[in-house]
């Protein structure tokens, strides 16, 4: 047992994976604790403080920038979800569908081409039809790029599960409606809240589309944090970085585990 | 009337069934058409087009946004070689290359590890590894920033021990190069593993009953065997690393850009649309040809299996 053991083991494989992980979260720890240093140069310690977080809070324009991010995001969420939730049930529900690899490479095409390249095509799209409003400009190309984000995990949630329940529900004389609402939408809930949450993510986390589709009105966080970064290191950027590290912490929380809770519940 | 239905379900549903997919999938259609295929479409236009005098351009066929690659025009229509934008070109290739390779070399042991570690410590871990990606990308890139630059923790460290102080380590290819493998990483390391973790451990016993040592196993059992998860975490970094603005631009200020940068430089300014475009189409191409050759050789392996 002891040799087997050690002949799948490869020695030094340990310290690598510890640098690895000290690598991957050291440098957000060096956000996190220079946001709470009292000194105006971000790498000059002189105090621990809070009042960055209080300047951060007061900052309307960072606060105005969030809401654009939310609301973006919000919108794009439902679109992107409600429309990948309909592609997948197609997809893997629908009897003789016909061009369905090619419908489903449509839903992951935005996967496979560089950001840049989408983004500027959009923005000359844009300009072409003389589309003005900013929001309407990022809520449909978000929805574009959030849709593959969406559609991945809500197919494998659906791929995954087999199609006894719904026949049940269907032999028990439930309609399409009350099957969908009763059987399919509860246990695929995992996948699309998976998928939800996923879409959600990319869109507020999204520059490049954003940077380059954005104008007077309608800046986004990550359009904002970086006018911020270009304007130099501050300690306020610190303190707006460590409250979103924060955030982001709790959302993925609650999304693995949801996700994971939806996992367990197959096993048994 | 409920009762009814019920009774005639079979007809109905079955005629329904035909048409609902399709309903169910225009929507993704449409926004795929109108968001995607159609500015794509334009893009290819735009790429062929006249600069306008103010910004923007003019409809037209005309190869002057490809030829802005290679040539500069000068004062009197002679035309100039000018290497600047295909070093940009090539830097791009090069960066995104190493980019997935040092991704890869990280990747496959951390994987390996991981995949090794007992149950519970297994999900944490590879909890940990996906966290990461649930940061903003941009601050994930400023971390680096505020590391490697003026001031940050680095210098310190080799101030300390007497390097001068005019030095930086920000604004060349190896801090893009830092910011790129930072982010990118776990899109490199979840794939191998489930790859990883798929793999029939007998199979390495074997490898070592059959007198290979652990280089060999590594190299002609582990290797080839993770080959679908080191191919999908290959393109989960090279495409996006392809792309990439933030890293280029935060961290190789404005002299080492790439050709994501390059690109939204042209926009951005409203500078030179049809370059940009032409700049853009390159990446496009690029990107595919490299999509396609990993397809077709996953088909011929398939094909030879």
């Amino acid at each position: 047992m002891k040799l087997q053991h050690d002949v799948k083991r490869y020695p030094g494989l340990g310290i690598i994976s510890t640098v690895f992980f000290i690598y991957l979260y050291a440098p957000l720890g060096i956000v996190v604790l220079y946001s709470f240093n009292a000194n105006r140069i971000t790498s000059v310690w002189t105090e621990f403080s809070f009042k960055w977080y209080g300047s951060a809070l007061n900052n309307s324009a960072l606060m105005s920038a969030l809401k654009t991010s939310l609301t973006v995001a919000a919108i794009a969420t439902v679109m992107a979800t409600t429309i990948a939730l309909l592609a997948a049930l197609s997809i893997i529900r629908g009897k003789n569908v016909r061009y369905r690899k090619l419908s489903e490479t449509m839903v992951n095409l935005p996967l496979l081409l560089p950001e840049i390249v989408l983004a500027v095509a959009t923005l000359i799209l844009f300009s072409l039809i003389g589309l003005q409003n900013g929001m309407v400009k990022l809520v449909i190309a978000h929805s574009a790029f959030c849709t593959p984000f969406a559609f991945l995990p809500i197919r494998a949630r659906l791929q995954g599960m087999p199609l006894d329940f719904e026949e049940a529900a269907t032999d028990l004389y439930a309609s399409r409606w009350i099957v969908f609402r009763r059987v399919t939408l509860p246990l695929i809930f995992p996948g699309l809240f998976a998928g939800a949450m996923l879409a959600f993510l990319i869109s507020m986390d999204d520059f490049i589309t954003s940077n380059m589709l954005s104008s007077g009105g309608t800046t986004t966080l990550p359009v904002y944090i970086f006018s911020l970064i270009r304007a130099g290191t501050s300690p306020e950027l610190n303190a707006i970085a460590t409250m979103l590290i924060v955030a982001s912490l709790v959302l993925a929380t609650v999304a693995l585990t949801v996700a994971g809770r939806g996992q367990r519940t197959d096993a048994t | 009337m409920s009762e009814a239905t019920a009774h005639h379900a079979d007809t109905p549903r079955r005629r329904r069934q035909i048409n609902l997919p399709y309903v169910g999938l225009a929507p993704a259609w449409l926004l795929m058409i109108f968001a995607l295929i159609i500015p794509i479409l334009i893009i290819i236009a735009v790429s062929f087009a006249v600069r306008g005098a103010y910004g923007g351009f003019d409809w037209g066929f005309d190869l002057s946004g490809y030829r802005q690659i290679l040539f500069n025009e000068g004062w009197t229509g002679e035309m100039e070689f000018t290497p600047q934008y295909l070093i940009i070109i090539l830097r791009t290739i090069l960066l995104a290359t190493v980019t997935t390779v040092l991704c890869l070399i990280l990747a496959v042991p951390v994987a390996y590890w991981i995949a090794g570690q007992p149950g519970h410590r297994k999900s944490v871990l590879v909890f940990l590894v996906t966290l990461p990606f649930w940061m903003s990308m941009i601050l994930r890139v400023y971390a680096w920033m505020i590391i490697l630059g003026k001031d940050g923790p680095l210098l310190r460290f080799f101030e300390f021990f007497g390097a001068p102080s005019g030095m930086t380590f920000m604004y060349n290819d190896g801090a893009t190069l830092a910011a790129m493998v930072y982010t990118y990483i776990p899109l490199m390391v979840l794939p191998v593993f489930a790859s990883i973790e798929k793999l029939d451990g007998t199979l390495i016993e074997a490898a070592h009953d059959l007198y290979g040592n652990r280089w060999t196993t590594l190299r002609r059992v582990i290797l080839p065997l993770t080959a679908p998860g080191i191919a999908s975490g290959g393109i989960l970094v090279f495409v996006p690393a392809f792309g990439a603005v933030l890293e280029p631009t935060l961290m190789g200020g404005g002299k080492q850009m790439m050709m994501g940068s390059l690109i939204q430089l042209q926009f951005g300014g409203g500078r030179n649309w049809p370059f940009g475009a032409a700049i853009a189409m390159i990446l496009m191409m690029l990107v595919m040809l490299v999509l396609v050759g990993l397809a077709l050789r996953s088909a011929r392996n398939e094909v030879e299996s």
